[in-house]
């Protein structure tokens, strides 16, 4: 493609990620550099239906002209990164100097909020997707080799759980994984212990949101993988067959290396999506056991205390995550640009 | 089904005849609200005044807290009512969204009684006109055959949720909305105030970690000894769910959400009509019931022409009018309007005002120490922390958030 005709070609995208992507990030690190103004407070009487009390309100016309003056809040550089609720460098090192084994500091480390986030965040991410590659590989394989007729059947039971909205899935399994739910009973049922409850520990609760990644994620790699054994030579499978190799031999020496490529496309996808895990967390009411880097974001923003400037934090904290993560598959997908042209 | 719509279209109807006249001559009314069946009957109520030159749209919605603000800082305001409760209203006052009504009473009047005004520093700044408190519900035919009373106390609570287990009547007796979060932070509030507690000292400082935070945890760990071992998952509508199921004997909780399971709906034979609204308890020998009390009202917006908020407030009015009074009308809240007449849905509430119950907190810096608490109580449920530990990390995310926010200075 000509040069020329590509910049045309390219220009409403690139306007388009210039206005939702790189302005809203632009946004978001400048509000993680401020913080609200001081408030003013006055004492004043408050009455209502149950009585008369004392309260303090903040004293709006003081705040408004603190306001005019410093339209953005008070500027703290990174002081909303260091601090307590992001990356809370006193914090590490008071418990680095405090514990006296390595377990004792990370049991510390882990009880901040954003370093709680984040080892589940990446245990997550790294669990599910490997996981959900063998299993979609697997149902896509096993599909492939089904009946003509049945074929289209199962595809659209298997894409089911990528179907249903993620929260709405998770919202499902909830009730079913419930102490009294058709799951959970069966469980206790099967471990022989009546108090058995897979939402009351921390281990089991992971491990259900581990299951819920992979059941819901493994349609897409399924998807994709299916596609690809459409396009294995013929040749090269029947060659291979006349040399006597099995089934098994077959899949390993032909196919997979043929797949390799879409390998690394689900992977990619599939850590920055689990890298952002959020809905099954909210769905499974599971906040108590596990946070992700999301979930805290979502906290920040809800309800009445509305933190902006740490959602903002957060928000360029998950950014650099995600571009960390990423940064091996890139490399990779460089260099096999680079091999080809 | 069929009978409820007709019921619901005859009432609307009736609404509209009788309020056809709101004395409104021109403007739009935008309201934004919570959503449950009172509130509903609110903004229809208000919804009547529509007519020639006037609209009157409704959002009744749950996600209500979370746009009120964004929603009414913009010149002209998204919304010209915001329905408030005594924790959401904080929000509008700390950025100035809301105006005071005064003048808008001094010109038009209105069918409502003093006690209905809430006013902060001599302003009228909101009309209430209802309550609600959560309070302990016990089912009679239970606690009867476990052979014990009625408690006045969590520690009698306690007596009776083991009386009930040790009999076999059900598994896991007692019931509250301890999941991680707002619900959990609430009962910790509510525990707190039980045992005589100040949640603040020397201004926005926190007042939790100390020998009244301790034994406030340590209370609501003995009472999750008779809960469902998922208690940290299970908020109002879980526990509300069991309910219904004939799984739990006695729990506390909203009036307004425990009112309607009186109607047996989706209910297990024998539940309903033994479920007893009852009061509040008190904790560790103290006076002060361990709940808050709770109003919801409504606001009219600051960013708005003063045509809009005229018209606002004489729908608003309109629909607060003690005319709206019927029997199903009665049975959706405790009203604080003229002619209620409470039914046993709301003896509940009444007794937790007649208890002499604190209003939640109407403070500033409030919603961020429920928060910090939502986030750092499971971990001592969960058996991961000391009581003396998560409060200590209480503090300190509160004492964070409220850095950024400006209540607290270095």
């Amino acid at each position: 493609m000509k040069h020329r005709t590509f910049f045309w070609f390219f220009l409403p995208t690139a306007l388009a990620m210039l206005l939702f992507i790189f302005l809203p990030i632009i946004s978001v690190v400048t509000q993680s550099l401020f913080i609200d103004h001081e408030q003013v407070f006055v004492e004043v009487e408050n009455c209502n239906f149950f009585g008369c009390n004392t309260v303090s309100v903040v004293d709006t016309e003081a705040t408004e002209q603190l306001r005019a003056e410093q339209p953005l809040g008070r500027f703290v550089g990174l002081g909303n990164y260091i601090n307590r609720s992001h990356l809370a460098f006193s914090e590490v090192g008071e418990a680095w100097d405090k514990s006296d084994s390595v377990g004792g500091f990370f049991n510390n480390i882990f009880n901040l909020p954003l370093y709680r986030a984040l080892i589940f965040t990446l245990v997550f991410t790294f669990t599910v997707t490997p996981l959900l590659i063998i299993l979609g590989f697997c149902i896509a394989i096993g599909v492939n080799s089904l009946n003509q007729k049945i074929k289209g059947f199962v595809i659209f039971f298997s894409l089911l759980p990528m179907i249903v909205t993620p929260l709405v899935g998770s919202l499902i399994l909830f009730w079913m994984i419930d102490s009294r739910g058709i799951i959970g009973s069966s469980l206790q049922v099967l471990f022989d212990d009546p108090d058995l409850s897979l939402k009351a520990s921390a281990t089991l609760t992971w491990v259900t949101l581990i299951v819920y990644g992979v059941w819901h994620a493994a349609p897409f790699a399924f998807v994709v993988f299916y596609a690809g054994l459409q396009t294995v030579p013929q040749d090269t499978l029947e060659s291979a067959m006349i040399d006597g190799a099995s089934r098994w031999e077959r899949i390993r020496y032909v196919v997979i290396p043929h797949l390799a490529p879409l390998v690394t496309f689900v992977a990619l996808i599939q850590l920055m999506d689990n890298f952002r895990v959020f809905e099954p967390i909210v769905g499974f009411n599971a906040s108590a056991h596990a946070t992700s880097l999301s979930s805290m974001i979502y906290s920040d923003l809800d309800g009445e205390s509305r933190l902006l400037s740490s959602a903002a934090t957060s928000s360029v904290l998950t950014i650099i995550g995600v571009v960390i993560l990423l940064f091996p598959v890139l490399i990779r997908t460089w260099r096999d640009w680079d091999r080809k042209y | 089904m069929f009978k409820k719509l007709l019921t619901a279209a005859a009432i609307s109807l009736a609404g509209t005849t009788v309020h056809a006249a709101c004395g409104i001559e021109k403007g739009n009314v935008n309201i934004l609200g919570n959503e449950f069946p009172a509130i509903q009957t609110i903004g229809a109520g208000a919804e009547a005044c529509a007519g020639d030159g006037v609209t009157v749209k409704t959002n009744l919605t749950k996600e209500h807290k979370n746009i009120q603000v964004p929603s009414l800082t913009s010149d002209p305001a998204e919304y010209t009512v915001a329905i408030v409760a005594n924790s959401s209203i904080v929000p509008l006052m700390n950025d100035d969204l809301i105006q005071p009504l005064d003048d808008l009473i001094a010109k038009h009047g209105g069918n409502f009684n003093d006690n209905q005004k809430i006013t902060i520093g001599g302003k009228v700044m909101a009309i209430g006109f209802m309550a609600n408190a959560q309070h302990i519900v016990y089912r009679k035919d239970l606690l009867e055959q476990a052979g014990v009373e009625a408690p006045n106390t969590y520690e009698e609570v306690i007596e009776v949720a083991k009386a009930v287990k040790d009999k076999g009547l059900v598994k896991y007796p007692f019931g509250a909305a301890y999941a991680a979060g707002w619900g959990l932070a609430q009962e910790f509030n509510n525990m707190f105030i039980g045992h005589g507690g100040e949640f603040f000292k020397d201004g926005a400082m926190p007042n939790v970690n100390n020998e009244t935070g301790v034994a406030t945890l340590e209370m609501m760990k003995s009472l999750t000894d008779y809960m469902n071992p998922d208690f940290l998952t299970l908020n109002n509508n879980e526990i509300n769910a069991e309910w219904k199921a004939g799984n739990v004997a006695i729990m506390q909780m909203w009036g307004s959400r425990a009112g309607p399971l009186l109607a047996g709906e989706d209910t297990a034979p024998g539940v309903a009509e033994n479920t007893v609204l009852s009061h509040p308890v008190t904790v560790g020998g103290g006076s002060m019931p361990a709940t808050t009390l709770w109003w919801d009202g409504f606001t009219i917006a600051k960013n708005i022409s003063d045509e809009d908020a005229e018209a606002s407030y004489l729908a608003m009015v309109n629909a607060i009018d003690p005319s709206i009074m019927n029997e199903e009308v009665a049975t959706q809240a405790v009203w604080m309007i003229d002619g209620y007449e409470p039914t046993p849905a709301s003896a509940g509430v009444f007794a937790t005002i007649e208890a002499g119950a604190t209003p939640y907190p109407m403070i500033p810096f409030a919603s961020l120490l429920h928060t910090a608490l939502g986030a750092e109580l499971p971990d001592f449920f969960s058996g991961k922390e000391s009581a003396e530990q998560t409060l200590a990390d209480v503090e300190a995310a509160y004492i964070t958030a409220a850095k950024e926010k400006g209540f607290i200075t270095e």
